[in-house]
């Protein structure tokens, strides 16, 4: 029995003595705002999902300019990370939440976890993105979601890329295409919302019959699909991906080439533009937040035309305000999508469930 | 025994509870009529089903594979043993995102199979059942190996003596004496199989899901609390129910045999038949544990440019250059660095108290105890994860946003393994030596520091070891709390693999090549260190 206690105060003692060596290294910069001897509220805390990004300049800026200390958290993906905010709903760990899109945004306002905030920038934020009218959420940024070609592939075979997701569906490009479990995976949902858009609630089952006669394959997430199946992407590549079309992103050429090796001229991927779905992410003030002002501020900040020029080599998203600028980067090498797919997102969350369980049967199964 | 209760109390059992409380019970109360319904659903009875058969299968085909493995390194000596020891139970630690990767390249399309013999196993059951036969080698070859390594050979010439064939006498004399470990060997398999995550979501597509992964995807996708809650308590029911068997078996284990220093039973494999065997499994390590980490390794440094170490010089540059990651890669090591040993120190703390706890009382209670101690292995860590949210929300726990809670919950699954390798070596100190000392007038600090410590030193860092090599590699409930400017090694992985462009998936191979080299060192000190006389069961 004593033994017991003398390995227990023995432990203990050790392990009080690592947690502080461990405290010591892990809290510095939590000790380096909280010693600054502001009060808590001087603190405001976003939290998003895991693509979250944001150059460090830009953001301290904001801090001086404010006077707010920014925390970032970040949880899983989009889905996992509103979900949470979800389950803490009144006793949130953040004043703001960034990273709800279209897909899943009334899932969120059913839930109530925002406050109306009317943003200062709004004025400059492009109206058709402007999809809540009480302003529970504010549009952040917006992307396609879109078919993306290996073009070394096509100019091989001396084939046209497909350009419409009419196009997927021909024989000439039988057995190409890979795509995400749109039960799973955000890219996944949306290239099926883009037939929804485009064939209809009643057209879009006939649509994906054909894609499946015409050989697509379904993978669990974009990570597979993209750097393992598809030949056009780097990782691809090494992997030996035997797929020349892919669902991904529109921005994902510019960041092939950002992260080239050196840095290809030429974005080695393109993008069908007639087979995009466009996404708009909101941000949004937690109802329950201890710092109101600040997460006011910090939205403010995120329409403002410092962050939306600063967002596209960030997170490879388009800005929603009208005057901001894309980067070179995204001139040169992304592309503009003129009429990409929509669906009311009242019309999804009524219907998401019931759509993605009836494609689950249809093309997984 | 009273602070590793509270410790499991708190941070496992109210979590846990509370989540899949709030998925049973409405503002109308308690909806048990739900758990009927889900069961009954055709999606779920086929989710069931597919974890049951494939942990089945999973665990055969890793005891058809890793029992003739766990001979060869308990009765043969051969150069480069411990290295090769060290390695097989790499795996074991690293995480799937990492890991699944890499047996892509190997099983997957244009994979060394593909190259070969045009056989692709990606999104079959094939590449899972594969993949957790390279997961949980390590767990037989330890388990089994470490006792048959023990059992005195003599036994077995003594029956041959006595006129019994060379089979009857394995049969009637060696069988039943690995025949304890053998069967705790194969329910460790099984319970890491049915609650396999990663290995299925990344090997088996949309069509395959465990349990586990379905958890995961009416948790954090579909917000689905009620079917989460009730797949949940499935789950519990199911690993409750292995974990009951398997404490059975190792108390049947520990009944007396005679064992013998590993080092007097082992020699230099003689004739063509055990030289077979021999090449035999080193083939089969060859082929299946080491080729998938080789390629990893390989594809790390296959940087533009040709072979070399870019990507790692590029690990030290990103962030420098404007915050693209908040944190430069290599700080992430640090974080899992401290994380782990943090991790560590807790898993140590609570794991000693409760191997300690349960040397030195018996009974029914302990014996429950001790399996519950075992219950993190198998709870999804999204639902731990999930669970830490919504329970510890109110000062002064409100540890939410708090970084320890990432050691916290990698502790959870740490201390079962503490416990495993402490208890062993605990129950076999004699209580006598304690007496003499006291009686030759040590005091009692003085005889547990003389008597004690000596000998549970080893026991105690090979258990560090361990915890720190799991925590290091633990991603599951992390990714859900880790902080965002301090994110884990495997968790900086994971988000270097979302984002297009050949730096970034470069990197996350560098990344992963660290990782796996840091969990390789610390095993490898472990071998070192390994007591002779007493095992845990690692």
């Amino acid at each position: 029995m004593s033994t017991t206690k003398k390995i227990a105060g023995a432990a203990l003692a050790a392990a009080l003595g690592v947690s502080t060596l461990a405290a010591c290294g892990g809290g510095k910069k939590d000790e380096g705002s909280a010693a600054s001897g502001s009060p808590k509220s001087k603190t405001v805390t976003l939290v998003s999902h895991d693509s979250f990004n944001v150059t460090d300049t830009v953001l301290k800026e904001f801090e001086q300019q404010s006077g707010y200390t920014v925390k970032v958290l970040k949880s899983g993906d989009a889905g996992a990370a509103l979900n949470q905010e979800i389950l803490t709903k009144g006793s949130p760990r953040g004043d703001v939440f960034f990273g709800v899109d279209n897909t899943l945004l009334s899932r969120a306002l059913d839930n109530g976890i925002f406050t109306p905030y009317e943003s200062k920038g709004l004025a400059d934020v492009k109206p058709e993105f402007v999809l809540d009218k009480e302003h529970r959420v504010t549009p952040i940024d917006s992307g396609d979601i879109c078919v993306n070609y290996d073009k070394a592939y096509f100019a091989d075979k001396k084939l046209a890329p497909p350009q419409t997701l009419d196009d997927l569906v021909k024989p000439e490009y039988k057995n190409l295409l890979v795509t995400e479990n749109a039960a799973t995976s955000s890219p996944g949902l949306g290239f099926l919302l883009a037939s929804v858009g485009k064939y209809g609630e009643d057209g879009w089952k006939d649509y994906w019959t054909k894609l499946k006669a015409n050989g697509v394959e379904v993978v669990d997430g974009w990570e597979q699909a993209y750097n393992q199946r598809f030949s056009g992407s780097a990782g691809g590549k090494k992997a030996k991906g035997d797929r020349p079309l892919v669902v991904s992103y529109a921005s994902s050429p510019p960041a092939e080439v950002l992260y080239g090796e050196p840095q290809p001229a030429e974005a080695p991927t393109g993008v069908a533009t007639g087979t995009c779905f466009r996404q708009v992410e909101f941000a949004g003030l937690l109802k329950g937040a201890k710092n109101e002002e600040g997460g006011k501020a910090l939205i403010d900040f995120m329409v403002s035309k410092k962050f939306q020029e600063d967002m596209p080599l960030q997170m490879f998203v388009n800005p929603v305000t009208k005057d901001a600028k894309l980067p070179e980067l995204f001139t040169k090498h992304g592309v503009v999508v003129e009429k990409p797919e929509t669906v009311a997102p009242e019309t999804i969350a009524k219907n998401r469930e019931q759509w993605v369980k009836a494609w689950s049967s249809l093309v997984v199964k | 025994m009273a602070v590793p209760l509270a410790f499991f109390a708190l941070f496992f059992a109210y979590p846990v509870a509370a989540i899949v409380g709030r998925g049973i019970k409405t503002d109308e109360g308690w909806q048990f009529g739900r758990i009927g319904e889900v069961l009954t659903r055709p999606d779920i009875a086929d989710v069931l089903w597919f974890t049951t058969w494939q942990a089945c299968a999973s665990t055969a085909l890793t005891l058809l594979i890793a029992l003739p493995g766990a001979y060869v390194f308990a009765r043969f000596e051969f150069p480069g043993k411990q290295l090769l020891r060290a390695v097989v139970t790499v795996p074991f630690v690293l995480p799937t995102v990492v890991v699944g990767t890499a047996f892509l390249a190997l099983v997957g399309q244009g994979g060394l199979l593909d190259e070969l013999w045009g056989v692709r196993l990606d999104t079959t059951v094939w590449a899972i059942l594969l993949a957790h036969v390279f997961f949980n080698y390590a767990v037989v070859v330890r388990t089994v190996g470490g006792l048959w390594a023990q059992l005195d050979p003599r036994q077995e010439e003594a029956a041959r003596v006595l006129g019994a064939g060379r089979f009857a006498a394995w049969r009637r004399v060696t069988l039943p004496a690995l025949g304890p470990a053998v069967a705790a060997a194969s329910l460790m398999v099984f319970l890491f199989t049915f609650t396999s995550f990663g290995v299925v979501q990344i090997l088996g597509g949309p069509s395959y899901a465990t349990l586990e992964v379905e958890v995961y995807r009416q948790t954090a996708q579909l917000l689905d609390l009620p079917t989460a809650a009730v797949l949940t308590m499935v789950q519990f029911v199911a690993v409750g129910l292995i974990l009951g068997i398997h404490a059975w078996t190792v108390r049947r284990r520990e009944t007396a045999l005679r064992l013998v220093d590993p080092a007097r039973t082992a020699h230099r494999p003689s004739g063509p038949g055990q030289r077979a065997l021999l090449g035999g499994v080193l083939l089969t390590v060859a082929l299946l544990i080491v080729a998938p980490l080789v390629v990893l390794v390989e594809r790390s440094l296959d940087a533009p440019g040709g072979y070399g170490f870019g990507f790692y010089r590029a690990l030290q540059d990103a962030g420098a250059g404007g915050g693209t990651f908040l944190v430069p890669p290599l700080e992430a090591v640090w974080n899992s660095l401290q994380y782990a040993l943090a991790a560590t120190a807790i898993a140590l703390l609570i794991g000693g108290l409760a191997a300690a706890a349960l040397t030195r009382r018996g009974g029914r209670f302990v014996r429950g105890f001790d399996a519950l101690l075992m219950l993190p292995l198998g709870v999804s860590a999204v639902t731990v994860g999930f669970g830490f949210l919504i329970t510890l929300d109110e000062p002064p726990l409100d540890l939410r946003t708090s970084w320890i809670l990432v050691p916290l919950a990698q502790a959870l699954v740490g201390v079962p393994f503490v416990v495993r390798t402490m208890l062993p070596v605990l129950r076999a100190v004699d209580g006598r030596l304690r007496e003499a000392a006291a009686v030759l007038g040590a005091s009692p600090l003085r005889a547990w520091r003389e008597v004690d410590l000596p000998l549970v030193r080893r026991a105690l860092l090979i258990a560090a070891g361990f915890a720190f090599a799991v925590s290091l590699g633990e991603f599951g409930a992390t990714v859900f709390i880790a902080r965002p400017d301090r994110p884990t090694l495997p968790v900086a992985v994971a988000r270097l693999l979302g984002r297009a462009g050949e730096m970034n998936y470069g990197q996350a191979m560098a990344l992963s090549t660290i990782l796996m080299l840091v969990c390789a060192v610390s095993l490898l000190v472990l071998e070192r260190l390994r007591p002779d006389k007493t095992s845990g069961e690692f």
